[in-house]
């Protein structure tokens, strides 16, 4: 990387203050305490993934204990301890410490952090043309804020009573009161403080992306030519911005609630042979203030996996994507309506009906913005000319996860099915495919794609191809089969099913969901060997591997400090210019002016054509 | 010993991953793959698409089938075969919309994979399309929501005057269940008052209480419609009866409701159920056909601790006359236990009734 470094030093001579940092750079100030957005992004994306699979790793082990709940687990007493009995059965309190950080991890460090702050962190400055984000400190601040939230985290599960315990939602009374469960001792202390910290990273990060979008976009780039991934990083921040700050209020009222005696939501409890003194307060208003939060976050990691999807479908179909407004047009929908829809996760909590009937409503309509979506995705395919890099089958991937987990959306969001289903396997597969899988399907299409801009090297594609089929297939054989379970009436959470005769069915088909769920997170260790592998041996990368049409790939192989040598590209025309009729090759990059192109411009361009003309002075001066 | 074999194992792994990769690059290298555009590759992946597709599909297909045996019975409930009927229609729904666009994800990738004879078609957009399956979606979902609304109120009304209370109470980590007695009334309770004895802490200040009855099973009567006072004394728990369609969370410090009309005695779905093959199996426990010991099950569906997924109670559906029995033969709590009765201060309970 250092070569890259001196290549951009001698190329910059004539370039502002950027080169005076390089002088002081030293190993620290480079890799670890960097003010670079894409050494940022690089951090949270190493980050991401590792937590990716310690994640991962924690669904292999409850998945044993659900597809196998005879079987003697005494070899996981190396890395359990006495989570594991004499008799090799697993204590069912860690079941349930391990389906809890499973939970956390992966919807905030690994798909909020892991996939919003990388590519969030990577593409905005790269592809609005800016050299870098509004605040560099600010953005250093926030990866370290992750940092330290995911060590908290991680010290956490090594905890003699466990770590939290009671589901990812944390719902109190059982997660305020450590009569209740082991896990809400010190194990739950410790995901308040590790969330306090991960909230305000993600409160520095997201005022970072929203002030860099606003401010710092290159000449020309206007916001109805950003593309799509910008838009959806942009209001991702909003989301975030608008509800991150209501979790920490439900955080800190918790941890009143659990240190300083307050009665938030604490109210009339006999636990633990004695009768406590909380009275009057509210358990619904944690579900509130949670699911304020909760359920945007559910868009907070799907609209950045979209995002990149709509570039990746658009430059690898060699077509525009189709429908871009209607694109922008649903993602403003989608962010809009994601913070009117909470309650139709407590439509059995003892809400009043009333309110069930308006949360209904309104969640039903999200599924007409994310249709036209889907739609459009399918559109963009239709009389493309297909190029299937791995980020490609990734993204399709996606859009046939994003279907199929959101369909089921529709039959959850009606408040009188939702009474049978709710709480079964069958929101399970709902969630797990629409926004776990689809979103970690965005996290992999974004990682393969610009891997070379980060990188400056290929990642085997090949490779790239058996793990896409691996994880597609493996993904739908682990969460499709649970929908029927979840018709069976199967709560989740469950440690065994033998107590119930209704849900004593069924125990051939977990099995096969454990033994899929442990082969598709085992296929895993391909991407890993090939995503190491290739930082360091891969393939060296062109400027534009792809031949795609936004800013960064104007960036040399590996951009360096400022992103681009000179100066700032121009940007003069939309994002999705594939396959345009009469153009020379079959795509013209957002930084060719109209009047360079006079074979492919469309009547409207031609005057556009005429105008940059009269500019043309101008930018011979900048240069 | 284990460990040393395990590194070697991953070391060796590691060692034929990074052979794969060399030669997978080097192949690439050799048949110049570098300077197409794609290789041969992207029509293997193409011809994935439809395979997956009718691979996927017909497993799906295949699959519901052996499914649908072990899914619940026939609702237990008047409402809950309407929440059965608005599941089913809402499925058939997304299920044509499912397959219809993945016919087109699935055959688009095939038919339109990279030639390097083709061009892509430059097309932007088409505001027509966009507004046609902007309305579609739109109407269906008007569908929905109307539908669902109905069946919604209609299950949150308010419990008909006649209707028979029931008191059921979540505990760390099991269920208690009590009924109003002889005067149908439920007496009130006091967190305050529970100890080791009176785990569901009734007032017995209050005479309602006294001829209040705790019963080991939920009886509930067929044909007549039933409240349940949901109410939980540590950490929230959730009334789960899958048979009757029938779930509400049970909060400490905030009592909810449900209500509902049960229509099908425990025996009558045990004759149903005889009919069914995957009830007709026989049991090795018991070493008789499952549906012989059929029971309506009450369980718990809000994460409580570590026995969560023990909470369970056992419902017994009777014919009205045979509940009108059974309630008659329970005995009062009050009256099985008079110590405690009286270390409270009341010693006769018949006064204790009359004192109000």
């Amino acid at each position: 990387m250092s070569t890259v470094d001196i290549d951009i030093h001698s190329t910059t001579d004539a370039h502002d203050h950027h080169d005076d940092h390089h002088h002081t750079e030293n190993f620290f100030t480079k890799y670890v305490f960097s003010l670079d957005h894409k050494t940022i992004a690089r951090q949270y994306l190493i980050t991401g993934l590792i937590w990716a699979f310690i994640g991962g790793s924690l669904s292999g082990i409850f998945r044993l204990q659900l597809g196998f709940p005879d079987a003697d687990l005494s070899f996981l007493k190396p890395i359990l301890g006495d989570w594991i009995d004499a008799s090799g059965k697993m204590d069912t309190e860690f079941y349930l410490a391990a389906v809890t950080m499973h939970g956390t991890i992966m919807v905030f460090f690994v798909l909020t952090a892991g996939l919003s702050g990388t590519f969030s962190n990577f593409l905005i400055p790269l592809q609005i043309g800016a050299r870098d984000m509004a605040s560099g400190f600010m953005n250093m601040l926030s990866y370290w804020f992750f940092f330290l939230a995911s060590v908290i985290m991680f010290i956490s599960l090594f905890l003699e009573t466990g770590p939290a315990s009671g589901g990812w939602v944390v719902y109190p009374p059982l997660s305020a009161l450590p009569q209740a469960m082991s896990g809400s001792g010190a194990g739950m202390t410790m995901w308040l403080v590790s969330m306090t910290f991960f909230i305000v990273s993600q409160l520095l990060g997201g005022i970072n992306y929203i002030a860099t979008v606003i401010n710092l976009r290159t000449d020309g780039m206007s916001f109805a030519k950003m593309p799509l991934t910008i838009w959806a990083f942009f209001l991702t921040a909003v989301l975030g911005l608008l509800s991150f700050p209501v979790l920490l209020s439900a955080a800190l009222l918790l941890v009143f609630d659990r240190s300083f005696g307050t009665s938030f939501y604490l109210s009339e409890i006999y636990i633990g042979g004695e009768a406590l003194p909380n009275v009057g307060g509210s358990p619904i208003l944690y579900q509130h203030l949670f699911w304020f939060l909760g359920h945007p976050e559910v868009y907070i990691v799907l609209l950045p996996a979209l995002g990149i999807t709509s570039e990746i479908v658009a430059t690898n179909s060699r077509k525009p994507i189709f429908g871009y407004r209607a694109m922008i047009g649903s993602m403003l929908g989608i962010a809009f309506l994601s913070f009117i829809v909470w309650a139709h996760h407590m439509f059995v909590s003892g809400l009043n009906p009333f309110l069930g009937s308006v949360f209904m409503f309104l969640t039903l309509i999200i599924a007409i913005p994310s249709a036209v979506k889907a739609f459009n995705y399918i559109t963009t395919l239709w009389r493309g000319n297909i190029i299937f890099t791995p980020a490609m089958l990734f993204s399709i991937g996606l859009v046939s996860l994003f279907i199929s987990g959101g369909v089921t959306g529709i039959v959850l969001g009606n408040a009188a099915i939702d009474i049978q289903l709710h709480d079964t396997y069958f929101v399970v597969a709902h969630f797990h495919l629409v926004m776990g899988s689809a979103s970690f399907f965005g996290m992999m299409a974004g990682t393969y794609h610009w891997f070379p801009k980060m990188f400056g090297r290929m990642m085997n594609d090949k490779l790239g191809y058996v793990h896409f089929w691996a994880t597609f297939v493996g993904v739908y054989l682990v969460f499709f089969p649970m929908h029927f379970i979840g018709i069976a009436g199967f709560p989740r959470r469950y440690y065994s099913f033998t107590n119930f005769d209704a849900f004593s069915t069924f125990a051939d088909l977990n099995s096969f969901i454990s033994i899929a769920a442990i082969v598709t997170l085992t296929a895993q260790l391909i991407f890993a060997f090939n995503f190491f592998y290739s930082i360091f041996k891969g393939k060296l990368a062109s400027a534009n591997p792809w031949r795609g049409t936004t800013l960064e790939w104007t960036t040399p192989r590996l951009p360096g400090h400022g992103n681009w040598p000179g100066a700032i590209p121009k940007v003069y025309r939309w994002p999705y210019d594939y396959s345009k009729p009469g153009a020379k090759e079959d795509f013209i990059p957002q930084n060719v002016p109209f009047s360079e192109t006079p074979e492919s411009n469309l009547e409207m361009e031609k005057e556009l054509a005429k105008l940059e003309k009269g500019e043309s002075g101008e930018i011979k001066e900048v240069d | 010993m284990t460990s040393v074999l395990l590194i070697v194992g991953a070391v060796l792994l590691l060692v034929i991953l990074a052979l794969i990769y060399r030669i997978f690059t080097l192949v690439g290298i050799a048949k110049g793959n570098s300077k197409k555009k794609v290789s041969f590759s992207n029509q293997v992946n193409a011809i994935m698409f439809p395979i997956a597709f009718f691979v996927g599909f017909g497993s799906l297909f295949w699959y519901s089938g052996i499914a649908q045996k072990y899914f619940l019975p026939e609702a237990a409930s008047e409402h809950g075969a309407e929440i059965d009927f608005l599941f089913w229609l809402t499925m058939a729904i997304i299920g044509f919309a499912f397959f219809a666009t993945h016919v087109l994800l699935f055959w688009f990738p095939f038919k339109y994979q990279y030639k390097e004879t083709r061009a892509a078609y430059y097309y932007p957009h088409n505001d027509k399309l966009e507004i046609v399956w902007t309305i579609i979606p739109a109407i269906v979902m008007t569908l929905l929501v109307i539908s669902g609304y109905v069946v919604w109120s209609d299950i949150t009304s308010p419990a008909p005057q006649e209707a028979v209370n029931i008191e059921i109470m979540g505990k760390q980590f099991n269920w208690e269940v009590r009924y109003g007695g002889s005067d149908k009334v439920l007496g009130r309770h006091d967190y305050k008052k529970i100890d080791g004895t009176n785990s569901m802490g009734i007032d017995f200040r209050d005479p309602n209480s006294i001829d209040d009855f705790i019963a080991r099973d939920i009886h509930l009567p067929k044909g007549q419609p039933v409240l349940l006072n949901i109410r939980s004394r540590d950490v929230i728990h959730s009334v789960f009866m899958p048979h009757f369609r029938l779930k509400m969370d049970a909060v400490p410090g905030m009592p909810t409701k449900f209500w509902f009309t049960p229509t099908k005695s425990t025996a009558e779905m045990r004759q149903l159920l005889s009919q069914d093959p995957a009830w007709q199996e026989v049991d090795p426990e018991t070493g008789e056909p499952r549906y012989k010991n059929f029971n309506y099950e009450l369980a718990c569906t809000e994460v409580c601790g570590g026995s969560h997924f023990a909470m369970k109670k056992v419902i017994v559906v009777d014919e009205p006359a045979d509940f009108d029995k059974w309630y008659k033969e329970q005995e009062s709590w009050a009256s099985k236990n008079k110590d405690y009765l009286s270390s409270i201060g009341i010693n006769n309970l018949d006064l204790a009734i009359s004192e109000d």
